[in-house]
């Protein structure tokens, strides 16, 4: 007191220290911090945060330094084991911080050392164990409401006592009830006084909330306290989360603190600042303190008058951007409905919600989807902290460093090519590290084409490091301290933030190049979401094949694909439903697309249906089923029925002979003549081997060439282009096996048997002797047993010649 | 010139309010209202009967003072009611939207009793609302014995609240046609009404509001122009929030229009009503109730009032041809015809849904396969 008057400033009332408790992220509270700062002018501030910081408040002052950012605390040998105290600018710390560097007070932070309650978190008594993900298990953040009272009050304490008080909003309520209805208005300590009353009685009925580590962190801070005040006299003001106010009033000996800090486990920590951003102040998973509006209250913070006017006046901006209508009469109408609601809600101003409420029936036309831009854009925010250049190298950048010791893996500026050979663990590690950087914007090393090899183990890198890499190091520092966690933080946000279908798929193959086992449920049910709604069954065709060429790589590299195949199979089957549907009324262009998507589907349900999950039954017969209903659909265009009833024949689902009755009804003088040619190029066509069932099902040949020879001479002209196009996608040596079959004349005797018989230079039968010479070199080739020869080699050679 | 608040002949009433078939809010409610403005000390807007608190609670039920309890008339988020009510007491004009069965009509006429005493202002929009059914007719009996005067003038419901600082009400204002809608216009904006043809002008009184009520998921509606949706605050009704509150609307209604219809009550409706609530909730959501799998929306609207609709034909199913008991078969037909609207993509829809969710839910194979039957 003595001390605050000697320098000019007012005495607070009470005795001792001048203990400023606070609502951390408080608007309210940070403004009633900085006029209290102002009056009492301490010699000496005292903050609630881990005192290793201390050497980092400095850097606070640097013009470079923009909130939101967080101090980071993280373990040396573990950089995965961290934990933040996320700083905004209308954080009361924050401003207590810059209240003592503008004023040149010196300023010290006083709660445990981050030393202790990182091991803390090691110990997993109560934290999860500490995953990557940074927000998760750490304490202090937690603080951040200075509701850590535990299991029993678990609540911002300024919450319940809004609560009891009928406000929904604390800030509101501190703002209505602390700083606007204090007894003698204009005191600046008023608050703070009503509230180290309030939180007294709360502390008599919930002690410390069953939460033991409170106590020694409560022990600590009046151990420094008290050495604060050996130094500084009465001049001391502590700004500390409202919670802890009467335990520092407390007075307790010193032995009884020291006796509560014995023994207490340590970890070799680091500290630095990161930038940060408001979307994490406000994340509500994990993070126990997460403020739901950060944008709302740096806008309070910010304004210097008629909140509500401005910030309706924002967020009409913001819809105007969006090209929606919103007038100037919105904006008064909505500040009107807004203070009225206020006025019969019993408020003294509108707050959020009733600024919420007054947009979604002004401007919004009561709907909420514009409503939810605005939370987004604005009620939340998309403001990312700056950190200077001098904060110390973050833990990402350590982790980095080490990971490239150990695979021996310098960053030059340099140009070179990087060779990998998947199959070695150094290699794989490699490929994963660059993988995971590039999910990280971090572009040290571009994939490149392999040269010479094309085998799927192979992998080809580009690398070459900028010095501008450290800098994008440095911002993904926000996503975590290790490159694994921090590259799964990442591929989780960009799931959740990618637009389109395929985006997703890629962003899923690319969790599994970079091994990111922990990213892929978010990204599969993201996957699955983003299907469900996919109207378009075309998008889904294209995803599939790249899903199933994922869930390869993921048995290549060992990786587990359970969630992958589940998601696969629940996207065929929606491709089931849709494709039917799908295949009407389609143009030549169109038919063609979805003809080249049934193929790419086929061929990824026949991959698929080994690894399908049980739940999904058999796969392949429900897209035969699909199939056999698109083959015998009149409205479906004909290359597609062509072409399923070519892939039931080939799969064995549809006998000869119904096959060649689908043919013959296709091909008979009632279809027109272009819709039969596109149905042929639909069976026979693509290259793909057509030519060959030609060759050797007699019968077939017989039905095309008969449909052929019927075809009227003036519809010849429409057909030939087609039938041209058809065929001469076929091998040379095909083509002219056909011609000669045709000269020869479709329909010989004999042709029950389905040999090439009589075709010039062959014999009449197979030369047993000839033929088994080859066998066991077509043996080598199928893999098979040798001895377990099957009596019908010859069709294994045609599927094989395919 | 202008003619300000002069009483205008109101429709009189033909019988005693106790005899009506359905008495309107301020006569059914008249005790609940006595109560509230007898002990309603807060400020009231020009001609309220009641302070704007005192008409949340009329609507959202509460106990007062001297322990009179106030029945909800609307049960659902307080907010609305808030918005609301708020809207009337400034002097904008309220909008209320909503799919049908979300009970606009019935907030609407609760607000007017509660505002200004009198619900029955009303205009019904429909597609043949004439102009005069918003500003004025003519008594064309008066009009060629006297020529134009103010005696053979007919007022609207709107020009009589007008002259009286009274609460409008437009029922469907998009069915209204949009020519027709417009005449709204100068009286929200410029809250007065010209008479041309007597050069004279009705200006609207302190007091006068309008509600207006409209279905925002209904096809083939005449959208509001801008300029008018300008002049409104917009309330969307939500439809229920809880399976369960659903479940219970859904039976007593059925239970209701089944007694009407004489059907015999089903026993073991429950569970299946149950489950064409749940069917509708997530199609209408887009997400399985258990938040787990997302969904195509149908282009249907799905409203309670259709799973009513589903849920009663089945009984009569059930009742006539079945054996009474109300099963998955009775109501897959009416679900079908709710859900296909749309031949081709709604078709995609519902069979997406049956395949991915249905098929895997334990205890619906009755149901999925009845589904199949009448889906093939």
């Amino acid at each position: 007191m003595v001390a605050g008057a000697e320098e000019g400033g007012r005495a607070w009332p009470g005795e001792g220290p001048l203990l400023l408790g606070v609502r951390h992220h408080g608007p309210g509270s940070a403004r009633a911090v900085r006029a209290a700062l102002g009056a009492a002018r301490p010699r000496v501030v005292l903050i609630e945060g881990p005192p290793e910081a201390d050497a980092l408040i400095p850097l606070a002052a640097d013009e470079d330094m923009r909130p939101p950012v967080a101090l980071l605390a993280h373990s040396v040998d573990e950089p995965g084991r961290s934990a933040f105290w996320p700083l905004a600018e209308f954080s009361p710390e924050w401003v207590a911080i810059r209240w003592a560097l503008e004023h040149e007070v010196p300023a010290h932070f006083i709660d445990l050392p981050a030393t202790h309650t990182l091991a803390w978190g090691r110990d997993g008594e109560e934290e999860p164990p500490q995953g990557d993900e940074p927000e998760e298990g750490d304490k202090p953040e937690e603080e951040g409401a200075a509701a850590n009272g535990g299991a029993d009050v678990r609540v911002d304490p300024l919450a319940l006592l809004a609560e009891t008080a009928g406000y929904d909003d604390p800030e509101r309520w501190w703002e209505d009830v602390v700083e606007h209805r204090g007894p003698g208005d204009g005191d600046p300590f008023a608050p703070f006084t009503a509230l180290e009353e309030a939180m007294g009685a709360l502390r008599e009925t919930y002690g410390s909330g069953g939460h033991d580590r409170d106590l020694v962190r409560e022990a600590y801070m009046r151990l420094q306290l008290r050495g604060a005040q050996r130094r500084f006299g009465d001049g001391v003001a502590v700004v500390c989360g409202a919670w802890h106010v009467p335990a520092l009033r407390h007075r307790t000996t010193v032995a009884a603190d020291k006796a509560l800090l014995k023994g207490l486990p340590k970890v070799r920590t680091d500290m630095t600042w990161v930038p940060w951003t408001y979307r994490r102040l406000s994340r509500r998973s994990g993070y126990g303190a997460g403020i739901d509006s950060p944008g709302w209250y740096g806008h309070l913070f910010r304004v210097p008058d008629r909140p509500v006017e401005r910030w309706l006046t924002k967020v009409a901006g913001l819809l105007r951007q969006e090209d929606r209508l919103v007038s100037s009469a919105h904006v008064i109408e909505a500040v009107r409905l807004a203070g009225t609601l206020a006025t019969m809600r019993g408020r003294p101003l509108a707050g959020l919600s009733e600024t919420t409420d007054a947009v979604r029936a002004v401007m919004c036309d009561g709907s909420d989807v514009p409503l939810a831009l605005v939370h987004d854009r604005l009620v939340v925010g998309d403001v990312l902290g700056e950190v200077p250049a001098g904060a110390p190298a973050v833990p990402l950048q350590r982790d980095l460093d080490r990971i490239q010791r150990r695979l021996r893996l310098k960053p030059e500026a340099a140009e070179r090519e990087l060779e990998l050979d998947l199959r070695k663990d150094t290699d794989a590690e490699r490929s994963r590290l660059l993988h995971r950087l590039r999910l990280l914007g971090v572009a040290w090393g571009e994939p490149a084409a392999s040269r010479g090899s094309t085998g799927t183990f192979r992998e080809t890198w580009r690398l070459r490091w900028e010095p501008e890499l450290a800098v994008r190091i440095a911002e993904a520092g926000v996503w975590g301290t290790t490159v694994l966690g921090a590259a799964t933080a990442k591929a989780e946000s960009d799931a959740v933030a990618a637009r389109g279908l395929a985006d997703v798929t890629a962003l899923a193959e690319r969790c599994l190049l970079a091994d990111l086992p922990d990213a892929l449920p978010t990204v599969m049910r993201i996957l699955a979401d983003r299907a469900a709604l996919d109207a378009d069954v075309a998008h889904l065709a294209q995803a599939l094949p790249a899903l199933v060429r994922s869930l390869r790589y993921g048995d290549v590299r060992g990786t587990d694909t359970a969630a992958l195949t589940e998601v696969a199979a629940g996207l065929a089957e929606r491709i089931f439903v849709g494709v039917p549907p799908a295949c009407a009324a389609l143009d030549t262009d169109a038919a063609d697309e979805m003809r080249r998507h049934v193929d790419a589907v086929h061929g990824s349900v026949g991959l698929l249906d080994d690894v399908a999950a049980p739940a999904h039954g058999d796969l392949r017969v429900r897209w035969h089923a699909v199939l056999g209903v698109l083959a015998r659909r009149d409205t479906v265009p004909g290359v597609i029925r062509g072409r399923a009833v070519r892939l039931l024949l080939d799969g064995g689902e549809l006998a000869q002979d119904e096959a060649a009755r689908l043919m013959g009804l296709v091909l008979s003088p009632g279809t027109p003549p272009a819709d039969a040619a596109a149905w042929i190029e639909g069976f026979v066509g693509g290259g793909s081997g057509g030519g060959m069932l030609l060759v050797h099902d007699e019968r077939l040949l017989g039905l095309v060439d008969a449909w052929l020879t019927g075809v009227p001479a003036e519809a010849f002209t429409d057909v030939l282009p087609l039938l041209r196009r058809t065929f001469s996608a076929y091998e040379a040596g095909v083509r002219r096996t056909l011609g000669e079959l045709v000269r020869r004349g479709p329909g010989q005797p004999g042709s029950a048997a389905p040999t090439v018989s009589g075709i010039p230079g062959f014999a009449a039968d197979l030369d047993g002797a000839r033929a088994d010479a080859v066998m066991p070199v077509v043996r080598l080739l199928l893999g098979l047993e040798p001895g377990g020869v099957e009596p019908d080699t010859d069709n294994d050679l045609v599927g094989v010649a395919r | 010139m202008s003619v300000s608040a002069e009483p205008m002949s109101a429709p009189v009433r033909e019988q005693e309010p106790s005899e009506a078939l359905r008495p309107h809010a301020e006569d059914a409610f008249a005790e609940e209202l006595a109560v509230l403005a007898a002990q309603d000390d807060r400020p009231r807007p020009a001609r309220w009967k009641l302070s704007p608190w005192a008409v949340a609670t009329y609507l959202l039920g509460g106990t007062l003072p001297d322990g009179t309890v106030i029945t909800p008339k609307y049960v659902g988020p307080r907010r609305i009611v808030e918005v609301a009510v708020t809207t009337l007491a400034t002097d904008r004009a309220l909008l209320l939207l909503g799919v049908p069965g979300t009970a606009k009509t019935w907030v609407s006429e609760h607000l007017a009793a509660a505002v200004s005493g009198d619900s029955t202002l009303l205009v019904q929009g429909t597609a043949g609302t004439p102009e005069e059914a918003i500003r004025y007719g003519w008594n064309y009996a008066q009009l060629l014995a006297h020529g134009p005067s103010r005696d053979a003038l007919v007022p609207s419901p709107v020009m009589r609240a007008m002259a009286e600082g009274m609460t409008a009400r437009v029922e469907e204002l998009t069915r209204i046609p949009a020519d027709v809608q417009d005449t709204l216009i100068t009286i929200l904006s410029e809250k007065t009404l010209p008479i041309p043809e007597l050069g004279q002008e009705v200006q609207a009184v302190r007091g006068f509001n309008l509600i207006a009520t409209a279905n925002d998921r209904d096809r083939g509606v005449n959208d509001l122009s801008s300029a008018l949706r300008r002049r409104f605050n917009t309330v969307v009704l939500p439809l229920p929030e809880s399976v369960e509150a659903e479940v219970d609307i859904v039976s007593r209604r059925v239970d209701q229009l089944g007694r009407s219809l004489d059907l015999p009550s089903a026993p073991d409706g429950i569970d299946e009503i149950r489950r064409v609530v749940t069917v509708f909730r997530e199609l209408r959501d887009g997400v399985t109730s258990d938040g787990r799998t997302k969904l195509k929306s149908p282009s249907g609207t799905l409203s309670t009032a259709e799973a009513i609709s589903v849920v009663t034909s089945g009984l009569a199913l059930a009742a006539h041809f079945g054996d009474g008991v109300l099963r998955a078969g009775d109501v897959a037909a009416g679900i079908l015809g709710a859900v296909v609207r749309d031949p081709a993509s709604d078709k995609v829809v519902w069979q997406e849904y049956l395949e991915a969710v249905v098929r895997e839910r334990d205890g619906w194979t009755d149901f999925y396969r009845a589904c199949r039957e009448v889906s093939a």
